[in-house]
């Protein structure tokens, strides 16, 4: 198990100060400037060293998208945008970032700002998030008033401002080119890309749009060497993860461990526990709602981790956002209420996806009736094929892959039910 | 999902002063001649001031940032947080039903809400305070069941205390935020499993709870007094630090006309309209001797056609069926009328017809002499050949 001394979000729960005196308190804002006298390359060389790959879901090296932004300003600005957009069904760890331990996040800003050219940051953050929104920015007035952010800022000699901005509830301005889209005061509707938005981005500038907790670990990173956080997880897994664990175990909670711990040391430790005991366990869902669900007894032994969820069980580590579903669950109910939110949120733009999350949400409708036909499955797999990869962004992926792993996992129980519904329709006209 | 605004909407909309002075300040936030990107915050603040988004600050708001008001709108229709309908006076309830709530019992929570405020979603309860609605997973999953309240986060809850709480907002007073069952934050219930030494000098409440706390009636509009205004990115010279320091940001490219660059033509549209109403009084006046100042000369007109019957005024380019009626209402059925009128004649018609020069423009006065005179146009021989109308 990860010791405290080790963790980096040391006020997660708000239990401490929360102020810019506790956070230096707690070894935050310590020595900023000398990491940034370093230079640019140590600093991009250090992120590639430490193996940190994405939080925000998909997992791809920080360190190498950083060193994606042009080196020389070409006479445009260059911006960071971090995706304080936390919508994905589940996820609920960059709130605990913002509202408790925010200044991990300005320090952090500031530091991936240097690194790629940046003289400002825009943190969108989404529009339910209210009062995490004034405690972020009550954080930055007091950095601003410290001098850690603007002329000069920390001392550093770079002219830095980060900007706290807000969206209204749109799920897809979680992706890259849509946040941007939607930071311009447009509806967010993503890009096609390329080009990437280190080429064109944000007011057609070089922009890297990262996630809140990738960018609110790079400070403790660089102090502490990336070999100390190359030390936790597997190899091409490394470092310390929140966990947001939801659903059917006896505590859900917010914790940070190392990667690739085994599911039953975290919910051992940490959530008391499967609610009813390991046999009671149906089904989880290990990385938030866009990846394939997992059969309980598949998962017990599993490792959190990227390559693991991904090669071994066919599904994914996403945010690390766990839902665990009980025996009592509906497990064909709860997917098709995934189905209902992908419905919702996609944006309209693609017809695959307009269309098909309708369309599957209908069949999934059915399908929790029982109301179908044991071939309509098959279809609906079919249908979530000709989704999958068929739009600009990853919603149209997300929002098949969940029927997909109810189907591999749970045919069995879709094929019962649709047995059962017409068994019963049969016996009452037999009456 | 279709969206529309409300089929009533009040007269006007104005920011409050201080609720302007913070709009001025998100401006600030965005370089030069990107002032779009404040849209939402801005449509936000008018919502929170109102309770819900009216149409006159969706164009209150266009104006402010230089915006076409269709560009506004469809940031209004395409954002689910802004309620486009009146919600409750007290509060608007936003139940978190996606999987992870449901899975802990977000389906009670929604059954307490048709049974409290209203069997359907986004309807204003009989008395007026409460409306609800279902919403996508709000992010605080571990804490599920949730609700949102107004600007706050209601977490583990149960039908009990749910009910409890909208209760409570009815008779006027504000619950607590936060988890409902004893915890802090998101930690486990049953005790911190990390952490511990850091298990000091909190306050009351996590941050969220305590600064609802602190405002006290968090269900109430904003005005823009709760908190007081700064913009620390301003520095003393009043310069944005980052953005100077950077080379400038390239200008948005030119997209349709502003919503005030629409207006301004409307305006001019307007101003005729007004003497169009006047111009009849006049016009009677007019009959009898030319109008005083002479520049607009009322020209002879018919109270109806020649016995011949009326020619086709269709066929002159620039006429089409509507503003046929329109002449013939005046009193103009023949070609030779329109081929009769000089410059004073035109300035009338056209303050009657309320667009400026179009008369001349499209030539009516040289196509009308020629098809009085029985000749044909390239226009007339296609509305003859029936391509046009």
């Amino acid at each position: 198990m990860l010791q405290d001394k080790d963790r980096i979000f040391t006020n997660l729960y708000g239990m401490h100060e929360r102020t810019l005196a506790g956070a230096k308190q707690r070894g935050h804002w310590d020595g900023t400037a000398g990491i940034i006298k370093k230079g640019r390359e140590w600093i991009v060389e250090q992120m590639k060293a430490s193996g940190l790959r994405g939080r925000g879901g998909a997992g791809f090296p920080t360190g190498l998208k950083w060193s994606f932004m042009p080196k020389e300003s070409d006479g445009r600005p260059a911006y960071l945008v971090i995706n304080a957009d936390e919508s994905e069904p589940g996820t609920c760890k960059d709130r605990e970032i913002m509202r408790h331990d925010p200044h991990t996040l300005i320090e952090g800003a500031l530091i991936a700002s240097f690194a790629m050219n940046a003289n400002t940051a825009y943190i969108y953050i989404r529009g339910e998030f209210i009062r995490e929104r004034e405690a972020l920015q009550a954080a930055i007035d007091e950095a601003y008033d410290a001098g850690l952010l603007g002329k000069n800022a920390a001392k550093s000699g770079w002219d830095f401002d980060l900007f706290l901005h807000h969206g209204a509830g749109a799920y897809i301005c979680g992706e890259e080119t849509a946040l941007i889209e939607s930071l311009e005061g447009k509806k967010g509707m993503p890009r096609m890309k390329p080009p990437f938005p280190a080429g064109a981005g944000l007011y057609g500038c070089p922009t890297t749009v990262n996630n809140v907790e990738s960018i609110a670990v790079v400070p403790t990173i660089l102090r502490r060497g990336p070999e100390w956080f190359a030390s936790f997880g597997r190899p091409n897994n490394a470092g310390t993860k929140l966990f947001g664990i939801s659903g059917h175990v006896n505590n859900p909670c917010v914790v940070e461990e190392a990667m690739s711990i085994s599911f039953e040391e975290l919910i051992e430790k940490h959530c008391g526990g499967i609610r009813g005991g390991w046999d009671n366990l149906k089904a989880v869902i290990p990385g938030g709602s866009s990846v394939p669900c997992v059969r309980g007894e598949n998962m017990r032994d599993a490792v959190m981790d990227f390559d693991y969820l991904r090669g071994e069980l066919g599904s994914g580590l996403g945010t690390a956002a766990v839902i665990v579903m009980d025996q009592s669950t509906d497990i064909i109910k709860a997917i098709w209420r995934l189905s209902k939110f992908y419905k919702h949120e996609s944006c309209g733009q693609c017809t695959p996806c307009r269309e098909g999350t309708g369309w599957m949400m209908r069949v999934m409708d059915r399908l929790v009736k029982g109301e179908a036909d044991v071939d309509e499955i098959d279809m609906l797999w079919d249908v979530t094929k000709q989704v999958e990869g068929h739009t600009i962004c990853a919603l149209g992926d997300a929002a098949a892959w969940p029927i997909q792993g109810l189907i591999r996992n749970f045919r069995d129980e879709i094929e019962d039910r649709i047995r059962v519904n017409k068994q019963g329709k049969v016996s009452i006209a037999a009456e | 999902m279709l969206r529309r605004l409300h089929h009533e909407q009040p007269e006007s909309f104005a920011f409050t002063p201080a609720n302007l002075a913070w709009a001025e300040g998100q401006i600030t936030k965005f370089p030069e001649g990107r002032q779009a990107s404040a849209v939402i915050p801005l449509l936000w603040r008018a919502q929170e001031q109102e309770g819900w988004l009216t149409k006159p600050a969706i164009e209150a708001v266009a104006d402010m940032l230089g915006m076409a008001y269709i560009r506004v709108l469809e940031v209004a229709s395409f954002y689910f947080m802004f309620q486009l309908q009146p919600v409750g006076s007290v509060a608007h309830i936003q139940v978190c039903g996606t999987t992870g709530c449901m899975i802990c019992g977000a389906e009670d929570l929604i059954a307490i809400c048709r049974e409290k405020i209203a069997d359907k979603p986004h309807v204003v309860s009989d008395d007026g305070k409460l409306s609800w609605e279902e919403v996508e997973c709000l992010g605080s999953c571990t804490n599920a069941p949730m609700a949102q309240i107004g600007k706050d986060y209601y977490e583990d809850l149960t039908a009990e205390t749910f009910g409890k709480i909208i209760d409570e907002l009815r008779a006027g007073n504000v619950p607590t935020p936060g988890p409902q069952n004893g915890r802090y934050a998101a930690e486990p219930l049953s005790g911190l499993t990390s952490l511990t030494e850091y298990d000091s000098g909190k306050t009351q409440y996590n941050a969220s709870v305590q600064l609802a706390a602190d405002i006290g009636d968090t269900v109430k509009r904003i005005d823009g007094t709760e908190v007081p205004l700064l913009t620390p990115w301003l520095g003393k010279d009043g310069k944005v630090a980052g953005r100077d320091a950077a080379a400038p940001t390239p200008r948005a490219p030119a997209t349709g006309k502003t919503a005030a660059q629409q207006a301004k033509p409307a305006a001019k549209k307007a101003a005729p309209k007004k003497t169009a109403a006047k111009a009849p009084a006049k016009a009677t006046k007019a009959d009898a001797a030319p109008a005083a100042t002479g520049k607009a000369k009322k020209p002879r007109t018919m109270k109806a056609p020649r016995k011949a019957g009326a020619d086709d005024l269709k066929q002159l380019k620039g006429v089409g069926p509507k503003l046929e009626g329109v002449l013939n209402g005046l009193g103009f059925w023949h070609f030779d009328q329109v081929a009769k009128w000089g410059a004073d004649e035109i300035a009338w018609v056209d303050d009657q017809l309320s667009f400026k020069g179009r008369i001349e423009r499209d030539g009516w006065v040289e196509q009308a002499k020629t098809l009085a005179e029985g000749g044909e146009t390239e226009f007339s021989s296609k509305v003859k050949k029936g391509k046009i109308y």
